[in-house]
Protein backbone atom coordinates (compact mmCIF):
# COMPACT_ATOMS: atom_id res chain seq x y z
CA UNK A 1 0.00 0.00 0.00
CA UNK A 2 2.86 2.36 0.84
CA UNK A 3 4.54 1.64 -2.45
CA UNK A 4 1.34 2.69 -4.22
CA UNK A 5 1.45 5.94 -2.32
CA UNK A 6 5.14 6.27 -3.07
CA UNK A 7 4.72 5.64 -6.75
CA UNK A 8 1.52 7.51 -7.42
CA UNK A 9 1.48 10.01 -4.57
CA UNK A 10 1.63 12.99 -6.85
CA UNK A 11 -1.14 11.65 -9.02
CA UNK A 12 -3.34 11.19 -5.96
CA UNK A 13 -2.55 14.70 -4.87
CA UNK A 14 -2.85 16.76 -8.05
CA UNK A 15 -3.78 14.37 -10.87
CA UNK A 16 -1.88 15.04 -14.08
CA UNK A 17 -1.16 18.64 -13.18
CA UNK A 18 0.90 20.61 -14.25
CA UNK A 19 0.84 18.81 -17.60
CA UNK A 20 -2.93 18.39 -17.54
CA UNK A 21 -5.63 20.19 -15.54
CA UNK A 22 -5.53 20.28 -11.75
CA UNK A 23 -6.93 17.02 -10.43
CA UNK A 24 -6.56 14.57 -7.61
CA UNK A 25 -7.03 15.45 -3.98
CA UNK A 26 -6.38 19.13 -4.66
CA UNK A 27 -9.34 19.27 -6.97
CA UNK A 28 -11.51 17.37 -4.50
CA UNK A 29 -10.72 20.02 -1.91
CA UNK A 30 -11.40 22.83 -4.35
CA UNK A 31 -14.72 21.28 -5.30
CA UNK A 32 -15.75 20.67 -1.69
CA UNK A 33 -14.49 24.06 -0.54
CA UNK A 34 -16.24 25.97 -3.28
CA UNK A 35 -19.34 23.87 -2.92
CA UNK A 36 -19.59 24.44 0.84
CA UNK A 37 -18.51 27.14 3.22
CA UNK A 38 -16.56 29.59 1.14
CA UNK A 39 -18.70 28.94 -1.83
CA UNK A 40 -22.24 28.64 -2.54
CA UNK A 41 -24.32 26.02 -0.87
CA UNK A 42 -24.02 27.35 2.68
CA UNK A 43 -25.04 30.93 1.84
CA UNK A 44 -27.80 29.50 -0.34
CA UNK A 45 -28.85 27.27 2.55
CA UNK A 46 -29.05 30.31 4.87
CA UNK A 47 -31.36 32.07 2.43
CA UNK A 48 -33.49 28.93 2.08
CA UNK A 49 -33.73 28.54 5.85
CA UNK A 50 -34.68 32.20 6.31
CA UNK A 51 -37.33 31.79 3.64
CA UNK A 52 -38.63 28.61 5.29
CA UNK A 53 -38.87 30.24 8.72
CA UNK A 54 -40.03 33.61 7.45
CA UNK A 55 -43.52 34.88 6.89
CA UNK A 56 -43.48 35.60 3.15
CA UNK A 57 -45.73 32.91 1.76
CA UNK A 58 -44.49 32.47 -1.78
CA UNK A 59 -40.85 32.50 -0.69
CA UNK A 60 -41.65 29.88 1.91
CA UNK A 61 -43.30 27.66 -0.68
CA UNK A 62 -40.46 28.10 -3.13
CA UNK A 63 -37.86 27.19 -0.53
CA UNK A 64 -39.90 24.20 0.65
CA UNK A 65 -40.23 22.86 -2.89
CA UNK A 66 -36.48 23.34 -3.40
CA UNK A 67 -35.62 21.47 -0.22
CA UNK A 68 -38.05 18.59 -0.81
CA UNK A 69 -36.98 18.21 -4.43
CA UNK A 70 -33.24 18.07 -4.00
CA UNK A 71 -33.38 16.15 -0.76
CA UNK A 72 -35.60 13.56 -2.35
CA UNK A 73 -33.43 12.52 -5.30
CA UNK A 74 -30.02 10.83 -5.32
CA UNK A 75 -26.98 13.03 -5.89
CA UNK A 76 -25.98 10.99 -8.90
CA UNK A 77 -29.31 11.91 -10.55
CA UNK A 78 -28.66 15.60 -9.88
CA UNK A 79 -25.20 15.25 -11.37
CA UNK A 80 -26.53 13.59 -14.51
CA UNK A 81 -29.33 16.07 -14.71
CA UNK A 82 -26.93 18.99 -14.52
CA UNK A 83 -24.66 17.30 -17.02
CA UNK A 84 -27.36 16.92 -19.65
CA UNK A 85 -29.70 19.77 -18.82
CA UNK A 86 -27.41 22.68 -17.97
CA UNK A 87 -25.81 22.96 -21.46
CA UNK A 88 -29.26 22.88 -23.06
CA UNK A 89 -30.60 25.51 -20.69
CA UNK A 90 -27.84 28.05 -21.20
CA UNK A 91 -27.06 26.92 -24.75
CA UNK A 92 -23.33 26.47 -24.37
CA UNK A 93 -20.95 23.78 -23.26
CA UNK A 94 -20.32 23.64 -19.55
CA UNK A 95 -17.02 22.33 -18.17
CA UNK A 96 -17.39 19.13 -16.18
CA UNK A 97 -16.08 20.85 -13.07
CA UNK A 98 -18.72 23.58 -13.22
CA UNK A 99 -21.43 21.01 -13.81
CA UNK A 100 -20.31 19.02 -10.81
CA UNK A 101 -20.11 22.14 -8.68
CA UNK A 102 -23.62 23.20 -9.65
CA UNK A 103 -25.00 19.77 -8.83
CA UNK A 104 -23.28 19.62 -5.45
CA UNK A 105 -24.38 23.13 -4.53
CA UNK A 106 -28.08 22.58 -5.19
CA UNK A 107 -28.06 19.14 -3.61
CA UNK A 108 -26.21 20.11 -0.44
CA UNK A 109 -28.11 23.37 -0.02
CA UNK A 110 -31.27 21.36 0.62
CA UNK A 111 -29.72 19.46 3.53
CA UNK A 112 -27.84 22.42 4.94
CA UNK A 113 -30.98 24.55 4.81
CA UNK A 114 -32.78 22.13 7.08
CA UNK A 115 -29.90 22.17 9.55
CA UNK A 116 -29.90 25.97 9.61
CA UNK A 117 -33.68 25.95 9.99
CA UNK A 118 -33.40 23.64 12.99
CA UNK A 119 -30.90 26.10 14.48
CA UNK A 120 -33.26 29.03 13.96
CA UNK A 121 -36.31 27.21 15.28
CA UNK A 122 -34.33 25.82 18.19
CA UNK A 123 -33.79 29.19 19.84
CA UNK A 124 -36.35 30.37 22.39
CA UNK A 125 -39.02 32.55 20.80
CA UNK A 126 -38.20 35.21 23.37
CA UNK A 127 -34.87 35.93 21.67
CA UNK A 128 -36.50 37.27 18.54
CA UNK A 129 -39.18 39.02 20.59
CA UNK A 130 -36.59 40.75 22.77
CA UNK A 131 -34.54 41.74 19.75
CA UNK A 132 -37.57 43.23 18.02
CA UNK A 133 -38.71 44.90 21.25
CA UNK A 134 -35.55 46.98 21.50
CA UNK A 135 -36.30 48.30 18.02
CA UNK A 136 -34.12 46.07 15.84
CA UNK A 137 -35.46 45.26 12.37
CA UNK A 138 -35.89 41.63 11.34
CA UNK A 139 -32.58 41.73 9.46
CA UNK A 140 -30.73 43.37 12.36
CA UNK A 141 -32.21 40.88 14.82
CA UNK A 142 -31.12 37.99 12.61
CA UNK A 143 -27.62 39.33 12.19
CA UNK A 144 -26.89 40.44 15.75
CA UNK A 145 -28.99 38.12 17.89
CA UNK A 146 -30.37 35.04 16.17
CA UNK A 147 -27.73 33.82 13.71
CA UNK A 148 -24.72 34.10 16.06
CA UNK A 149 -26.51 31.77 18.48
CA UNK A 150 -28.12 29.49 15.92
CA UNK A 151 -24.97 28.92 13.88
CA UNK A 152 -22.95 28.06 16.97
CA UNK A 153 -25.55 25.51 18.04
CA UNK A 154 -25.60 23.75 14.69
CA UNK A 155 -21.83 23.42 14.23
CA UNK A 156 -21.89 19.66 14.96
CA UNK A 157 -24.63 18.99 12.41
CA UNK A 158 -23.00 21.27 9.88
CA UNK A 159 -19.74 19.39 10.24
CA UNK A 160 -21.48 16.08 9.61
CA UNK A 161 -23.00 17.48 6.48
CA UNK A 162 -19.73 19.04 5.33
CA UNK A 163 -17.94 15.74 5.89
CA UNK A 164 -20.60 13.90 4.00
CA UNK A 165 -20.24 16.40 1.16
CA UNK A 166 -16.51 15.91 0.89
CA UNK A 167 -17.17 12.23 0.42
CA UNK A 168 -20.06 12.87 -1.93
CA UNK A 169 -17.76 14.74 -4.32
CA UNK A 170 -16.33 11.32 -5.20
CA UNK A 171 -19.37 10.64 -7.30
CA UNK A 172 -18.61 13.31 -9.87
CA UNK A 173 -15.82 11.26 -11.44
CA UNK A 174 -18.58 9.67 -13.51
CA UNK A 175 -18.87 12.84 -15.58
CA UNK A 176 -15.12 13.07 -15.93
CA UNK A 177 -14.21 15.59 -13.26
CA UNK A 178 -10.60 14.88 -12.42
CA UNK A 179 -10.69 14.66 -8.69
CA UNK A 180 -9.13 12.08 -6.44
CA UNK A 181 -11.50 9.20 -7.17
CA UNK A 182 -10.87 9.82 -10.85
CA UNK A 183 -7.13 9.64 -10.15
CA UNK A 184 -7.60 6.38 -8.26
CA UNK A 185 -9.48 4.94 -11.22
CA UNK A 186 -6.65 5.92 -13.54
CA UNK A 187 -4.02 4.43 -11.27
CA UNK A 188 -6.09 1.32 -10.97
CA UNK A 189 -6.21 0.88 -14.71
CA UNK A 190 -2.46 1.32 -14.94
CA UNK A 191 -1.76 -1.17 -12.18
CA UNK A 192 -4.61 -3.57 -13.04
CA UNK A 193 -4.09 -5.99 -10.14
CA UNK A 194 -3.80 -3.83 -7.06
CA UNK A 195 -7.27 -2.39 -6.75
CA UNK A 196 -7.48 -3.16 -3.04
CA UNK A 197 -4.39 -1.11 -2.18
CA UNK A 198 -5.29 1.71 -4.53
CA UNK A 199 -8.73 2.16 -3.06
CA UNK A 200 -7.41 1.82 0.46
CA UNK A 201 -5.13 4.79 -0.22
CA UNK A 202 -8.09 6.62 -1.68
CA UNK A 203 -10.14 5.95 1.45
CA UNK A 204 -7.28 7.19 3.62
CA UNK A 205 -7.24 10.51 1.79
CA UNK A 206 -10.96 11.04 2.42
CA UNK A 207 -10.62 9.92 6.00
CA UNK A 208 -7.82 12.35 6.77
CA UNK A 209 -9.64 15.26 5.13
CA UNK A 210 -12.81 14.57 7.11
CA UNK A 211 -10.87 14.06 10.34
CA UNK A 212 -9.08 17.37 9.92
CA UNK A 213 -12.34 19.17 9.24
CA UNK A 214 -13.98 17.61 12.30
CA UNK A 215 -11.07 18.62 14.50
CA UNK A 216 -11.04 22.13 13.16
CA UNK A 217 -14.77 22.45 13.88
CA UNK A 218 -14.30 21.13 17.39
CA UNK A 219 -11.54 23.64 18.03
CA UNK A 220 -13.64 26.47 16.57
CA UNK A 221 -16.69 25.61 18.64
CA UNK A 222 -14.66 25.34 21.85
CA UNK A 223 -13.02 28.67 21.13
CA UNK A 224 -16.31 30.48 20.54
CA UNK A 225 -17.94 28.93 23.59
CA UNK A 226 -14.97 29.84 25.74
CA UNK A 227 -15.18 33.42 24.57
CA UNK A 228 -18.89 33.54 25.38
CA UNK A 229 -18.24 32.32 28.88
CA UNK A 230 -15.12 34.30 29.46
CA UNK A 231 -14.65 35.20 33.10
CA UNK A 232 -15.93 38.64 33.96
CA UNK B 1 -51.76 65.01 32.00
CA UNK B 2 -51.79 63.69 28.42
CA UNK B 3 -52.25 59.99 27.75
CA UNK B 4 -49.18 57.83 27.28
CA UNK B 5 -51.27 54.84 26.29
CA UNK B 6 -54.75 54.94 24.84
CA UNK B 7 -56.53 51.64 24.19
CA UNK B 8 -59.71 52.03 22.15
CA UNK B 9 -62.07 49.06 21.84
CA UNK B 10 -59.23 46.58 21.39
CA UNK B 11 -60.32 43.12 20.32
CA UNK B 12 -58.20 40.07 19.76
CA UNK B 13 -59.05 36.49 18.93
CA UNK B 14 -56.98 33.33 18.87
CA UNK B 15 -59.15 31.44 16.42
CA UNK B 16 -62.52 31.21 18.15
CA UNK B 17 -61.11 32.28 21.50
CA UNK B 18 -61.83 35.90 22.37
CA UNK B 19 -58.58 36.87 24.12
CA UNK B 20 -59.22 40.60 24.43
CA UNK B 21 -62.81 41.74 24.59
CA UNK B 22 -63.37 45.40 23.78
CA UNK B 23 -60.59 46.68 26.03
CA UNK B 24 -60.73 50.45 26.43
CA UNK B 25 -58.58 52.37 28.90
CA UNK B 26 -55.85 54.97 29.22
CA UNK B 27 -52.54 55.33 31.01
CA UNK B 28 -51.39 58.86 31.70
CA UNK B 29 -47.80 60.05 31.50
CA UNK B 30 -45.90 59.16 34.65
CA UNK B 31 -48.52 56.73 35.89
CA UNK B 32 -47.77 53.25 37.20
CA UNK B 33 -50.53 50.81 36.34
CA UNK B 34 -50.45 47.31 37.76
CA UNK B 35 -52.42 44.73 35.83
CA UNK B 36 -53.53 41.67 37.75
CA UNK B 37 -55.95 38.83 37.27
CA UNK B 38 -56.10 35.06 37.11
CA UNK B 39 -53.96 33.21 34.56
CA UNK B 40 -55.51 33.15 31.14
CA UNK B 41 -57.29 36.43 31.79
CA UNK B 42 -55.52 38.24 28.95
CA UNK B 43 -53.04 40.34 30.95
CA UNK B 44 -49.97 39.20 29.05
CA UNK B 45 -51.80 39.31 25.74
CA UNK B 46 -52.89 42.87 26.47
CA UNK B 47 -49.43 44.13 27.40
CA UNK B 48 -47.92 42.39 24.36
CA UNK B 49 -50.29 44.23 22.04
CA UNK B 50 -48.93 47.54 23.33
CA UNK B 51 -45.69 47.17 21.34
CA UNK B 52 -47.24 44.98 18.66
CA UNK B 53 -45.63 41.72 19.72
CA UNK B 54 -49.21 40.50 19.25
CA UNK B 55 -51.46 41.70 16.45
CA UNK B 56 -55.00 42.85 17.20
CA UNK B 57 -58.10 42.32 15.11
CA UNK B 58 -60.16 45.28 16.22
CA UNK B 59 -59.76 48.70 17.80
CA UNK B 60 -56.77 51.00 18.02
CA UNK B 61 -53.85 51.47 20.39
CA UNK B 62 -52.04 54.78 20.69
CA UNK B 63 -48.73 55.05 22.50
CA UNK B 64 -47.42 58.57 22.88
CA UNK B 65 -49.92 59.62 20.23
CA UNK B 66 -48.74 57.05 17.68
CA UNK B 67 -51.11 54.45 16.28
CA UNK B 68 -49.11 51.31 17.07
CA UNK B 69 -51.06 48.92 14.86
CA UNK B 70 -51.48 51.25 11.87
CA UNK B 71 -50.49 49.65 8.58
CA UNK B 72 -47.32 51.04 7.09
CA UNK B 73 -45.90 52.57 10.28
CA UNK B 74 -42.24 51.79 10.88
CA UNK B 75 -42.78 49.49 13.81
CA UNK B 76 -39.06 49.42 14.63
CA UNK B 77 -39.05 53.15 15.34
CA UNK B 78 -42.21 52.84 17.45
CA UNK B 79 -40.85 49.87 19.40
CA UNK B 80 -37.59 51.66 20.09
CA UNK B 81 -39.69 54.13 22.07
CA UNK B 82 -41.22 51.45 24.28
CA UNK B 83 -39.20 49.46 26.79
CA UNK B 84 -40.30 45.87 27.35
CA UNK B 85 -39.20 43.58 30.17
CA UNK B 86 -40.01 39.88 29.85
CA UNK B 87 -40.81 37.21 32.40
CA UNK B 88 -37.90 35.10 31.10
CA UNK B 89 -35.49 38.08 30.90
CA UNK B 90 -34.55 37.13 27.33
CA UNK B 91 -31.05 38.50 27.58
CA UNK B 92 -28.93 37.70 24.54
CA UNK B 93 -26.71 34.94 25.93
CA UNK B 94 -23.87 35.46 23.47
CA UNK B 95 -23.42 39.08 24.55
CA UNK B 96 -22.09 40.45 27.83
CA UNK B 97 -24.32 42.52 30.11
CA UNK B 98 -22.80 45.68 28.67
CA UNK B 99 -23.25 44.49 25.08
CA UNK B 100 -26.87 43.56 25.78
CA UNK B 101 -27.55 47.11 26.93
CA UNK B 102 -25.51 48.65 24.08
CA UNK B 103 -27.30 46.89 21.24
CA UNK B 104 -30.28 49.20 20.83
CA UNK B 105 -28.30 52.46 21.25
CA UNK B 106 -25.80 51.21 18.67
CA UNK B 107 -28.14 49.75 16.08
CA UNK B 108 -31.27 51.82 16.50
CA UNK B 109 -30.26 55.16 17.99
CA UNK B 110 -27.05 55.27 15.98
CA UNK B 111 -24.74 56.06 18.88
CA UNK B 112 -21.01 55.54 18.58
CA UNK B 113 -19.51 52.58 20.37
CA UNK B 114 -17.94 54.84 23.00
CA UNK B 115 -21.22 56.65 23.71
CA UNK B 116 -23.21 53.42 23.90
CA UNK B 117 -20.63 51.81 26.14
CA UNK B 118 -20.67 54.75 28.51
CA UNK B 119 -24.47 54.80 28.57
CA UNK B 120 -24.54 51.05 29.28
CA UNK B 121 -22.03 51.34 32.09
CA UNK B 122 -24.05 54.12 33.69
CA UNK B 123 -27.33 52.20 33.45
CA UNK B 124 -25.84 48.99 34.81
CA UNK B 125 -24.47 51.03 37.67
CA UNK B 126 -27.95 52.42 38.23
CA UNK B 127 -29.50 48.95 38.53
CA UNK B 128 -26.76 47.96 40.98
CA UNK B 129 -24.63 45.92 38.60
CA UNK B 130 -21.65 48.21 38.20
CA UNK B 131 -19.41 45.34 39.27
CA UNK B 132 -20.84 42.86 36.72
CA UNK B 133 -20.68 44.98 33.57
CA UNK B 134 -18.67 42.51 31.53
CA UNK B 135 -20.29 39.35 32.86
CA UNK B 136 -22.07 37.02 30.47
CA UNK B 137 -25.75 36.33 31.19
CA UNK B 138 -24.98 32.72 32.11
CA UNK B 139 -22.78 33.99 34.93
CA UNK B 140 -25.54 36.10 36.47
CA UNK B 141 -28.34 35.10 38.83
CA UNK B 142 -31.94 35.45 37.72
CA UNK B 143 -32.38 38.68 39.62
CA UNK B 144 -29.22 40.11 38.12
CA UNK B 145 -30.28 39.06 34.64
CA UNK B 146 -33.62 40.76 35.05
CA UNK B 147 -31.90 43.93 36.22
CA UNK B 148 -29.70 43.84 33.10
CA UNK B 149 -32.92 43.47 31.09
CA UNK B 150 -34.30 46.57 32.80
CA UNK B 151 -31.08 48.45 32.00
CA UNK B 152 -31.45 47.29 28.40
CA UNK B 153 -34.95 48.76 28.31
CA UNK B 154 -33.73 51.99 29.90
CA UNK B 155 -31.05 52.30 27.22
CA UNK B 156 -33.85 52.93 24.72
CA UNK B 157 -34.42 56.20 26.60
CA UNK B 158 -38.13 55.69 26.28
CA UNK B 159 -40.62 57.32 28.65
CA UNK B 160 -42.55 54.05 28.94
CA UNK B 161 -41.58 50.57 30.08
CA UNK B 162 -43.86 47.55 29.95
CA UNK B 163 -43.21 44.73 32.43
CA UNK B 164 -44.69 41.30 31.69
CA UNK B 165 -44.54 39.35 34.97
CA UNK B 166 -40.97 40.51 35.65
CA UNK B 167 -40.54 38.55 38.88
CA UNK B 168 -42.52 35.38 38.14
CA UNK B 169 -39.49 33.38 36.98
CA UNK B 170 -37.32 34.43 39.91
CA UNK B 171 -36.42 32.57 43.06
CA UNK B 172 -38.17 34.28 45.98
CA UNK B 173 -35.01 35.78 47.44
CA UNK B 174 -34.34 37.65 44.19
CA UNK B 175 -37.76 39.23 43.79
CA UNK B 176 -36.92 42.11 46.09
CA UNK B 177 -33.87 43.37 44.18
CA UNK B 178 -35.87 43.61 40.96
CA UNK B 179 -38.86 45.25 42.59
CA UNK B 180 -36.67 47.84 44.27
CA UNK B 181 -35.21 48.87 40.89
CA UNK B 182 -38.76 49.15 39.57
CA UNK B 183 -39.80 51.26 42.55
CA UNK B 184 -36.90 53.57 41.87
CA UNK B 185 -37.99 53.99 38.24
CA UNK B 186 -41.54 54.72 39.34
CA UNK B 187 -40.26 57.35 41.75
CA UNK B 188 -38.34 58.98 38.91
CA UNK B 189 -41.53 59.43 36.93
CA UNK B 190 -41.27 56.55 34.46
CA UNK B 191 -44.59 55.53 32.97
CA UNK B 192 -44.99 51.83 33.71
CA UNK B 193 -47.48 49.10 32.97
CA UNK B 194 -46.72 46.08 35.12
CA UNK B 195 -48.36 42.70 34.86
CA UNK B 196 -47.59 41.06 38.17
CA UNK B 197 -48.81 38.91 41.03
CA UNK B 198 -46.78 40.94 43.52
CA UNK B 199 -49.65 42.50 45.43
CA UNK B 200 -47.28 44.18 47.87
CA UNK B 201 -45.66 46.04 44.99
CA UNK B 202 -49.09 46.94 43.62
CA UNK B 203 -50.22 48.33 46.95
CA UNK B 204 -47.07 50.34 47.45
CA UNK B 205 -46.21 51.64 43.99
CA UNK B 206 -49.22 51.50 41.69
CA UNK B 207 -51.26 54.58 40.90
CA UNK B 208 -54.02 52.39 39.56
CA UNK B 209 -54.86 48.73 39.40
CA UNK B 210 -56.52 47.05 36.46
CA UNK B 211 -58.16 43.75 37.26
CA UNK B 212 -58.59 41.60 34.17
CA UNK B 213 -60.59 38.45 33.60
CA UNK B 214 -61.84 36.76 30.43
CA UNK B 215 -60.15 39.34 28.22
CA UNK B 216 -61.81 42.34 29.87
CA UNK B 217 -60.72 44.99 32.32
CA UNK B 218 -63.34 44.35 34.98
CA UNK B 219 -62.06 46.82 37.49
CA UNK B 220 -59.94 49.96 37.31
CA UNK B 221 -59.37 51.49 40.70
CA UNK B 222 -56.94 53.03 43.14
CA UNK B 223 -54.89 50.47 45.06
CA UNK B 224 -56.47 51.43 48.39
CA UNK B 225 -59.96 50.85 47.00
CA UNK B 226 -59.00 47.71 45.18
CA UNK B 227 -57.47 45.99 48.16
CA UNK B 228 -59.94 47.16 50.80
CA UNK B 229 -63.13 47.06 48.84
CA UNK B 230 -62.97 45.27 45.46
CA UNK B 231 -66.18 45.85 43.53
CA UNK B 232 -66.38 42.92 41.17
CA UNK B 233 -67.09 39.47 42.66
CA UNK B 234 -64.33 37.92 40.56
CA UNK B 235 -61.87 40.51 41.85
CA UNK B 236 -62.92 39.63 45.41
CA UNK B 237 -62.35 35.95 44.75
CA UNK B 238 -59.00 36.64 43.06
CA UNK B 239 -57.80 38.72 45.98
CA UNK B 240 -58.78 36.17 48.56
CA UNK B 241 -57.00 33.46 46.51
CA UNK B 242 -53.83 35.53 46.13
CA UNK B 243 -53.62 37.00 49.60
CA UNK B 244 -54.71 33.92 51.54
CA UNK B 245 -53.83 30.93 49.41
CA UNK B 246 -56.37 28.27 50.22
CA UNK B 247 -55.00 25.25 51.99
CA UNK B 248 -51.79 26.91 53.10
CA UNK B 249 -52.65 26.34 56.73
CA UNK B 250 -53.32 22.64 56.23
CA UNK B 251 -49.94 21.80 54.73
CA UNK B 252 -48.08 19.36 56.95
CA UNK B 253 -45.19 21.67 57.76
Amino acid sequence: MLDILHEYGLMFLVGTWPVGPLGGFANTLVLAGLGLGLGLSFPLAMLLALARTGSIRWLKMLATVWVYTFRGIPLVMVVFWAYFLLPVMIDTTVPAFATALAAIVVYESAFLAEIVRAGLDGLPKGQMEAARSIGLSYAQAMKSVILPQALLNIIPSLVSQFVSTIKATSIVYIIGVQEITFSAQQINSIEMTRALSVFLVLAAFYFVACLELSQFARWLEARIRARQLRPA
Amino acid sequence: MPDMIDLQHVNKWYGQYHALNDVTNQVKKGEVVVVCGPSGSGKSTMIRTLNRLEPIQGGRIFVNGEDIHAVGRDINVLRAGIGFVFQQFNLFPHLSARENVMLSPLKVAGMTKAEASELAAGLLEKVGLGHRIDSMPAQLSGGQQQRVAIARALAQKSPLILFDEPTSALDPEMVGEVLSVMKQLAAEGMTMVVVTHEMGFAQEVADRIWFMDAGQILEDSLPAEFFSNPQHPRARKFLSDVLEPRGAATLPY
